[in-house]
């Protein structure tokens, strides 16, 4: 920052109050859209999920302000609770653990490995996370069906099919986000597992540390920051997740793979509770305020 | 090797641990492909099923279907002027905003600038029906432009975000120089500050690109005219319909499709190669 802050550079310019509405005229354009686009449907959010405004029904007609029913309706919903639930499975299985551990595990074994073979195997993670998500949904419902590759597999080492999709849908959503996510954390972690001094390991390695104590007490600990950041990361993406599940199960059968989101785009989209659907926003939304603050406070920013 | 391996008993472990990385990795490569490989084979097989194998019947059939359909071609091109326009957009936009937020010292850019991280991280679902409404309110819903307005606004954070950090990174000397010369502010910005920015701009372009190129999420609530659906949606409505499933050629579908993603982001490392450490982004 100080190298770039053109006060006190040598030269003189034009500046002054000039200064101040050049930088207001090129700032207008972004905080139009911002404030159009993206700022006011979010505090509208907190306006709309206290009312009960539909597309269907006597409310369509008039909508009202009716406090905190739809909260009060929220807890005592049971597909509200089960979606929830759901969230939380689906995010600590397919992000915090599941590309994390996916991701590390891939970067920690490339280090250091042979130059082709680590860009080959790192091409194929990736080819997973640069598919768009509806495609990454196709082809998991392919490889899961009854008639699919994965069966077809376990029906070669003599096992009884299993049908995927209708018997573990909650598994198969992780297995196709771990699958589809796990690259943005492998790359997270080959930079910073790039930038551990190879001289701290090597001289643990002459006193004798095994392995395993050198990942535990060593290398671990010298990425922590990247961890914890790249957590915070992978949770908000993965709380926004609707594609892949929507298009992968419709949040079935029954609600079993309902998570917030898909709840929300039912009571909204297809029950036509608009009111009620803005209330489960609110609760993503709150969620991700949360975290999102929280990944600021990680960052340590200084502006 | 297996007399070496009598000889020093000890080669053996260390064999191990050489080789045990290569082949874990390998397997897990093998899973990750094994999706993938089902998908480029079953698009060059007349009749693909679910499972993984060799084409049966090797054919381009099933592209040359894809790319005559009308209905397909429509698609495409809609998701092209959404991508297009929004990155576009975004470029333009976050490029004028990061100048000024780079170059000058504000009394409001730390606020600003904390506001844009805070938004970087909102998911964008959790706005997706206040925005529904939103757009009912003002009957602009279904409307290819405002599609890209919106998509545009949601891109903004992180694109001035990274904006702004590469900005930083130009050296202020070439600029002083030119106002030296008599440059007036735009010339400048022409000529000096966009070709030392194409890196960031190419950047923030990409992502833009390929970020509304796959959203499904956003196009599939604001539009409803099946002539204005983009790829992604129109995807998702051959897949969803019930009958027979024409997997080939929905093979090909995906495959043409993902292609531009994929294209963009080889073009694209060689940009940001450093955009993965977290290092980098606490510059400012």
């Amino acid at each position: 920052m100080e190298a770039i802050n053109p006060r006190g550079s040598g030269v003189k310019r034009k500046r002054g109050s000039g200064e101040q509405w050049r930088a207001a005229m090129f700032l207008t354009p972004s905080w139009l859209l911002l404030l159009l686009f993206f700022f006011v449907p979010a505090l509208l959010t907190f306006y709309l999920a206290f009312t009960n405004m539909s597309l269907t029904g006597a409310a369509a007609a008039q909508t009202e302000f009716i406090g905190f029913k739809n909260f009060t309706n929220m807890f005592q919903d049971a597909t509200f609770r089960t979606s929830v639930f759901n969230t939380i499975l689906f995010l600590l299985f397919s992000a915090v653990i599941g590309q994390q551990v996916m991701g590390f595990l891939i970067a920690f074994l490339m280090n250091g490995r042979n130059r082709t073979f680590r860009s080959v195997i790192g091409s194929i993670v990736i080819a997973g996370w640069v598919a768009p998500e509806v495609v990454c949904a196709f082809v998991w419902f392919a490889f899961l069906n009854d008639s699919g590759t994965a069966n077809a597999m376990i029906e070669s080492i003599g096992l009884k099919p299993i049908t995927w999709l209708y018997t573990f849908p909650m598994v198969s959503v992780i297995f196709a986000n771990i699958w589809h996510g796990t690259a943005f954390s492998m790359l997270v972690f080959q930079a910073a597992l790039g930038d551990v001094p190879r001289e701290v390991e090597e001289a643990a390695m002459i006193d004798g540390a095994s392995a395993w104590q050198r990942l535990i007490r060593i290398t671990i600990p010298m990425i922590i920051g990247s961890v914890v950041t790249n957590m915070v990361l992978v949770t908000l993406q993965t709380l926004g997740s609707f594609t892949l599940i929507y298009a992968l199960t419709g949040g079935g059968p029954g609600n079993a793979t309902e998570t917030l989101p898909i709840y929300m785009y039912h009571q909204a989209f297809v029950n036509y509770q608009l009111g009620y659907g803005t209330a489960i926003s609110l609760m993503l939304l709150l969620i991700g305020i949360i975290a999102s603050l929280l990944y600021m406070k990680l960052l340590k920013v200084k502006l | 090797m297996s007399s070496n391996v009598r000889k020093r008993p000890k080669f053996n472990r260390y064999m191990l641990a050489r080789v045990l990385p290569y082949i874990i990795l390998s397997i897990i490569g093998l899973l990750f492909l094994l999706p993938l490989l089902w998908l480029l084979l079953a698009s060059f097989d007349g009749s693909a099923t679910l499972a993984l194998r060799m084409p049966a019947d090797l054919t381009a059939a099933n592209y040359a279907s894809t790319l005559s359909s009308a209905d397909n071609q429509r698609a495409f091109m809609n998701g092209l002027i959404l991508a297009l326009g929004q990155a576009l957009l975004v470029v333009v936009v976050a490029g004028l905003a990061s100048y000024p937020l780079s170059r000058y010292q504000l009394r409001y850019k730390r606020p600003f600038m904390y506001i844009i991280l805070f938004a970087t991280g909102l998911p964008i679902t959790a706005v997706m029906v206040p925005v529904y409404q939103f757009f009912l309110y003002l009957k602009i819903q279904d409307s290819l432009l405002f599609t890209t307005l919106f998509l545009a606004a949601s891109a903004l954070p992180y694109s001035i975000w990274m904006m702004k950090n590469f900005m930083d990174s130009v050296p202020l000397e070439l600029e002083e120089a030119a106002w030296v010369d008599g440059a007036s502010i735009w010339t400048t910005m022409r000529l000096v500050v966009t070709p030392l920015m194409l890196p960031g701009i190419f950047t923030v372009g990409i992502f833009a690109f390929a970020g509304s190129w796959g959203n499904f999420l956003v196009p599939f609530i604001l539009l409803q005219s099946p002539s204005k659906l983009p790829a992604a949606v129109a995807i998702y409505q051959y897949f969803g319909q019930n009958g027979i499933v024409q997997y080939g050629k929905l093979a090909s579908f995906s495959i043409i499709y993902t292609m531009p993603a994929v294209a963009l982001y080889i073009i694209g490392q060689r940009f940001m190669s450093q955009g993965f450490s977290f290092g980098g982004a606490s510059k400012g």
